[in-house]
């Protein structure tokens, strides 16, 4: 089998196990780079500073950097893993080689709430964006937003049914846009081009240093996250790189690199322009910090150029998360965790066209009838949960495949203090969230396991246990 | 009618549009393929062609 050319246009995606028609192997590291940052920088442009808002611009400082820690966890672990379980369905397909059916579904479950409320979120974003625009060049009746929320979800959804080649070029090409322009308003604003316009030590000075001492911190670390949320989505395109081992690890390490910088960049940037009781209020205040401190630079190009970075930001993120919700629900069906129906992949354009069609509705519901800071919360806690199970899952798939046993694309160094240290923050940004949504973390946390015992006591007798394990992998040691 | 107005029922259109094309072209594609076909994907192929995980 090895002188199987995997570039054949007439092989490709038809190989053993029956396969007839399969997802196409298409991308390269930079469209994995261009999922997993397009899925996120949209946090960098709104939605981190409600941080700012929970403790003032230091703790939203550390709340960056712990996540950051977190988070380079997260990309080391599943850099790991994916490029040795290189199937669609992400953390749905570790878990269920490494862990278990019961981890599995729910795992995939977490993943599509995660990214398919991300997505209504980022169409109600656009949707207000749109308002935004329509104020700034005249118009002084109410834009009705409900159009352009459903055109962005539609656009999107027809975009990743049509092909995973053109989705994530068109990713690549609008975050690289967004990312060059928080670079660019950072150079202009700072001082290193230019006079500058930071004023750090005046704003940071006094009560405004620490507004609620060091439980603010703590509670900024909830709203950390979204400095990062999604970078883990670089795992979903893992069946349609072309080569898994390579690309996986390249394209998701650079991706936490270039958040890591941004996110710096973001903080020093609107914290030094704007006073923290104003950054920290993201739905009275300052909506999108970045744009208003490029408002407040009084340059017309880095109005327009952030005015632009905000919006492809904001696209590029809901065509991520379409795409990654899409293959987890698709692997459920293939594996048949949900009904076969949804395993089906498009025999023209290679996509898992039913899955695609069969989330836009759910999305629509979320865009056009839930709160977007509930949409929000539902999806931090989604992902929280997934974060926490990566621990687990790192440490059993060392201990059942040791390094010598299997070939990985990328083993990441010192375990299990990535796993350790990954798990303590989890415990932390847990306690962060209840203080702050204890209510929906309880309701959530009760939503699974409801959903645990049906999957147990219904769904599991037609799961398709003979097709689960297809990786041509040894006997896991003490088995 | 202002322009905005104008935009607005011109992004309704387009989402029917888009909305209309996957519709139909699911209904083509799920009558013209049989389900074994279009269901047959299994995950792991890459892996089964080009990895023999030796160490």
């Amino acid at each position: 089998m090895a002188e199987v050319d995997i570039t054949s246009k007439t092989m490709d995606g038809m190989g053993p196990h029956g396969t007839k028609v399969g997802l196409l192997r298409v991308l390269g590291p930079a469209h994995v780079w261009a999922l997993g940052v397009g899925i996120v920088l949209v946090g960098e442009y709104m939605g981190w500073n409600f941080a700012v808002g929970k403790g003032g611009a230091y703790a939203a400082l550390i709340a960056c950097w712990f996540a950051g820690i977190l988070y380079t966890c997260v990309a080391m672990i599943d850099s790991e893993v994916t490029s040795t379980v290189a199937a669609a369905g992400g953390q749905y397909t570790q878990a269920k080689h490494i862990v278990g059916p019961l981890m599995a579904f729910n795992v995939g479950l977490y993943l599509v709430f995660a990214y398919t409320m991300l997505e209504a979120a980022n169409a109600i974003t656009a949707g207000y964006l749109f308002s935004v625009v329509a104020t700034m060049s005249g118009y002084e009746g109410t834009l009705d937003q409900r159009p352009f929320i459903i055109l962005v979800i539609m656009f999107l959804a027809w975009l990743n049914y049509r092909g995973v080649l053109a989705t994530l070029t068109f990713n690549l090409v609008i975050t690289a846009i967004a990312f060059v322009a928080i670079l660019v308003l950072f150079v202009s604003t700072s001082g290193l081009v230019g006079a500058g316009i930071m004023q750090h030590a005046a704003l940071m000075e006094g009560a405004a240093s620490l507004p609620y001492g060091w439980i603010g911190v703590l509670a900024a670390m909830h709203f950390g996250l979204w400095y990062y949320l999604g970078i883990e989505g670089t795992t979903q395109a893992a069946e349609e790189v072309r080569s898994p081992a390579r690309a996986l690890p390249f394209g998701t390490l650079a991706g936490i690199m270039t958040l890591l910088i941004a996110a710096t960049l973001t903080w020093y940037i609107c914290s030094g322009v704007l006073p923290w009781e104003f950054l920290g209020d993201g739905v009275n205040g300052s909506v999108a910090p970045l744009f208003d401190t490029a408002r407040l630079s009084g340059s017309n190009g880095l109005i327009w150029l952030l005015g632009f970075g905000t919006l492809f930001a904001t696209l590029a993120s809901a065509n991520g998360c379409i795409n990654d919700a899409s293959r987890a629900w698709f692997a459920m069906g293939r594996d048949k965790y949900l009904p076969g129906w949804f395993g089906a992949v498009h025999p023209k354009y290679r996509t898992p066209y039913r899955a695609i069609i069969f989330l836009v509705p759910i999305a629509l519901i979320f865009a056009l009838g839930a709160p977007l800071d509930q949409v929000i919360t539902f999806s931090i806690l989604s992902g929280l949960l997934e974060y926490t199970f990566m621990p687990l899952n790192i440490i059993m798939f060392r201990k059942k495949w040791p390094l010598n046993t299997i070939k990985r694309g990328y083993e990441h160094p010192f375990h299990p203090l990535p796993a350790i240290v990954l798990l303590s923050l989890c415990g932390i940004t847990f306690f962060a969230v209840f203080l702050g949504y204890g209510t929906q973390l309880v309701a959530m946390i009760g939503f699974y396991i409801v959903v645990s015992l049906w999957f147990h006591f219904w769904r599991y007798r037609f799961v398709n246990r003979g097709a689960q394990f297809t990786m041509p992998w040894p006997k896991p040691q003490g088995y | 009618m202002e322009t905005w107005n104008y935009i607005e029922y011109a992004a309704w259109g387009l989402s029917a549009l888009f909305g209309l094309y996957m519709v139909i072209d699911w209904f083509k594609i799920d009558t013209t393929y049989s389900e074994d076909v279009l269901t047959s994907s299994r995950e792991g192929e890459l892996e089964a062609m080009t990895e023999q995980h030796k160490v």
